[in-house]
């Protein structure tokens, strides 16, 4: 009888809705042992609709952490009440994709001592696995999770708060963080499976009142651009993939994000449904085009490292075909198996272009930073063919430029540049020029476009860059590829 | 021939329409100075659209701006600029006369004079009032210049004391007199524009109308108008197979001699022949052979 004695016989329902790692984000904090210096980092799935990284380094704040270092996947415009808490030392270091909104242009103007690190998902991923980034303490928020953290950017409870989708870019970090902790408005009973993060990487479970506002993600339906330049730019890459020679069943494909590479896919629709050509998987920032795609048949499975509207986050919650996945299975470089080795296109957005074909993303040409390197450079490395969409002109701003302000994406991995204008195709591509001249598309050489938007709106002053260096950007082997300067702040 | 398909309006004062109206490939973009221009901006504006047609390469688009009436402290300044400028066609606002027509030839040759090149500059009038459909006649051969007339729908509607309906019978009349107008001065007739872009399914109905009435295009307001206007006025397969066979047949008369072209035994009259030339133009243009 004495077995009986050491064994729990309560009935285990009891055990669903709570558990030891329920606790307050106070407590929790307390718990992992975090000290000033040590590292945080966070992810974007609510892009500027986050409310997690705000809560948590005010309560790091208020609880009197110095030295911080923040490695999120990246940080957006709603994050501006970091830069308070850079001013009193809270936060020292940060690493990430991407900048926008007033942080990025404080930054811009030099508003820290130790420059930014900006990495692309795939290097994250990589530097988060081989530990050049190691993190002490992951804080991730979730749309639901179970007392024993079991957690997901989505939530099958009638009580669902938020939805993001596909947390890929959390999955390394709930993987290596030294200490996990999740952040959810929605906390379900045991057993939240399937989900992507699993119990055994969590240490504590935090419920809040809200942990994003999903309608900032997008919105609920299709959103087709009515910008009559992205329709034709779309309509252009659309055409340079179908004749690019790798347009055949099995082929796969990503887009980036950008209104003109996201139509790209409602192009190509129609030549897969007349051709009867049909796609092994589409890849990335997966949308409602290519949710509605693989419901028609016409791709079979779709990898998901981050989902860029509803549609996408609520067919990645049911559908099994549709698979998130971490950002190293995305597109780590030292991961043979990543997803980006096998993919043939990749369609990208750009800032700027230059006539070596290299692409910036990241800072805009007023010298202050306004973007996120993303996927960029590690798709277009892996993909069989890179295509970028950007217009030529916009405004008076050239984008077709002798060098880039910041090199973000090599030119060697880029093969063709749509613009508005004309299709320009890397010398390293005689190939897809050959393809592409064959079916009659406008093929002009890079300098050609590049003088065409000089004569249009002639030749932009060089930017007041100053010495200090207010960030670098990370190759995908890890060495500094470029350097950002700081910029004069004056009335924008 | 040329083809006029698609005329985009592009207002005279947005820099950035009028410098990249031309890669959307409108047959032909009209820069307007009149009443997409407030008062406060017409001097601008009419500097802008010189400068434009000056410096910006728009290809083979046909280059038309439309100014303000003669009887406005702007339209004698409007011409000077744009036939300094090279403009291919001024077009009338609001015509109602052939003397109308007759007076904006005389301030354009005025110009062309000064520059040393009479006769470069081509006249299109839109005609926008009963009394201009009445006269549609006398003011498409008020001129030799007159290369097109074309309806304006709103003012008319206003003056017939009427308002436009999505199946357009209230345009019927002012419609067909334009084509009749235009054909029987062999000049080209051109559609009014529709302003909801929202509704894509009545605007290609109402091309598909015009397109029967023997328009050769329309006006238009906005890039994604295009693709329905060439889509609507691309000639069917057969048909470009039937004036393929019909010009082969020209082309086969020509080389022995005869002045009867026959086809399948059969002899093609002439008109045939010219719509047979029309469709093969059009299949070109619409990038199917």
């Amino acid at each position: 009888m004495n077995h009986i004695a050491s064994k729990n016989i309560e009935p285990r329902t009891n055990k669903l809705t709570n558990s030891h790692k329920v606790v307050g984000l106070e407590e929790a904090i307390r718990r992992t042992n975090l000290r000033n210096g040590m590292t945080i980092s966070f992810h974007h799935h609510f892009r500027g609709g986050d409310k997690v990284v705000n809560m948590v380094v005010d309560k790091l704040a208020q609880m009197g952490y110095k030295d911080l270092h923040l490695a999120a996947s990246s940080l957006t415009d709603v994050h501006e009440p970091l830069i308070e808490h850079i001013r009193n030392g809270v936060i020292t270091r940060i690493s990430t994709s991407g900048l926008r909104g007033r942080l990025a242009q404080e930054i811009s103007f030099g508003l820290m001592k130790e420059p930014v690190v900006f990495r692309s998902h795939g290097s994250r991923a990589s530097a988060i696995a081989n530990s050049e980034i190691h993190i002490d303490v992951a804080f991730l928020a979730a749309s639901s999770s179970d007392p024993m953290g079991n957690a997901a950017g989505y939530s099958r409870s009638a009580n669902a708060k938020s939805i993001c989708g596909s947390i890929g870019y959390a999955l390394p970090d709930a993987q290596y963080a030294d200490k996990v902790v999740i952040i959810t408005d929605d906390l379900v009973p045991y057993p939240n499976r399937p989900s992507g993060i699993v119990e055994m990487d969590v240490d504590y479970v935090v419920v809040v009142d809200s942990v994003g506002d999903s309608s900032k993600i997008a919105s609920g339906a299709i959103r087709d651009t009515k910008n009559p330049r992205d329709i034709l730019l779309a309509q252009q890459a659309a055409k340079v993939i179908i004749n690019s020679g790798y347009f055949n069943t099995g082929f796969s494909i990503q887009t980036g994000s950008g209104g003109a590479s996201l139509a790209a896919v409602k192009y190509i629709r129609q030549s897969m449904i007349d051709r009867n050509i049909k796609a092994s998987f589409a890849l990335g920032g997966i949308t409602a085009h290519m949710v509605r795609m693989h419901q028609e048949g016409l791709i079979e499975r779709l990898l998901d490292v981050q989902s860029f509207d509803r549609v996408a986050a609520e067919s990645l919650m049911s559908d099994r075909m549709h698979k998130e996945i971490s950002s190293i299975e995305y597109a780590s470089p030292t991961e043979p198996g990543s997803a980006t080795h096998f993919l043939d296109i990749v369609i990208l957005s750009a800032l700027e272009v230059d006539t070596n074909f290299n692409v910036n993303v990241l800072v805009g040409s007023d010298g202050i930073i306004r973007g996120a390197i993303g996927g960029h450079p590690d798709t277009a490395a892996d993909a069989a063919l890179s295509i970028i969409v950007c217009p030529l002109i916009r405004g008076r701003i050239p984008c077709v430029v002798d060098k880039v302000t910041t090199l973000i994406t090599p030119g060697n991995t880029v093969d063709v540049v749509v613009t508005e204008y004309g299709i320009a195709v890397n010398p390293l591509r005689p190939d897809i020029k050959q393809k592409l001249q064959e079916a009659k598309l406008n093929i002009l050489d890079i300098n050609i476009l590049k003088e065409k938007a000089e004569q249009i709106i002639g030749k932009p002053q060089p930017l007041p860059f100053g010495n200090k260096t207010i960030g670098v950007v990370l190759g995908r082997d890890g060495s500094v590829i470029d350097e950002i300067k700081n910029i004069e702040a004056k009335d924008m | 021939m040329r083809l006029r398909r698609t005329m985009m309006f592009v207002p005279g004062n947005n820099p950035a329409m009028i410098q990249d109206a031309h890669i959307y490939h409108p047959d032909a973009i009209m820069l307007d100075l009149e009443d997409s221009v407030t008062i406060a901006q017409k001097e601008a504006a009419r500097l802008l659209v010189y400068h434009a047609l000056k410096t910006i390469d728009y290809g083979d688009t046909e280059m038309v701006v439309r100014i303000n009436p003669l009887s406005t402290p702007y339209g004698k300044k409007d011409i000077e600029a744009v036939v300094k400028a090279g403009v291919h066609v001024v077009r009338m606002p609001k015509t109602e006369t052939a003397e109308e027509v007759k007076e904006v030839e005389r301030e354009i040759l005025r110009v062309e004079n000064s520059l040393g090149c009479p006769g470069r500059t081509k006249i299109m009038a839109a005609i926008e009032s009963a009394l201009g459909v009445v006269n549609a006649y006398a003011i498409a051969t008020a001129s030799d210049r007159m290369m097109g007339i074309a309806l304006g729908a709103e003012d008319y509607c206003a003056n017939l004391k009427t308002q436009r309906t999505p199946e357009g019978i209230e345009l019927l009349l002012a419609r067909q007199t334009i084509v009749v107008a235009a054909r029987a001065a062999g000049i080209d007739a051109l559609d009014t524009v529709y302003s909801n872009l929202n509704d894509m399914e009545t605007f290609r109905k109402e091309v598909e109308l015009i397109k029967k009435l023997g328009f050769d295009g329309k006006s238009i307001i906005n890039p994604r108008q295009i693709e329905i206007v060439n889509e609507v006025f691309a000639p069917k397969d057969k048909d470009i197979e039937k004036a393929q066979a019909i010009i082969a047949a020209m082309e086969e008369a020509r080389q022995k001699g005869s002045g009867v072209i026959a086809l399948n035994g059969k002899m093609v009259d002439r008109p045939v022949v010219l719509r047979a030339q029309r469709t093969i133009e059009l299949a070109k243009a619409s990038g199917l052979i």
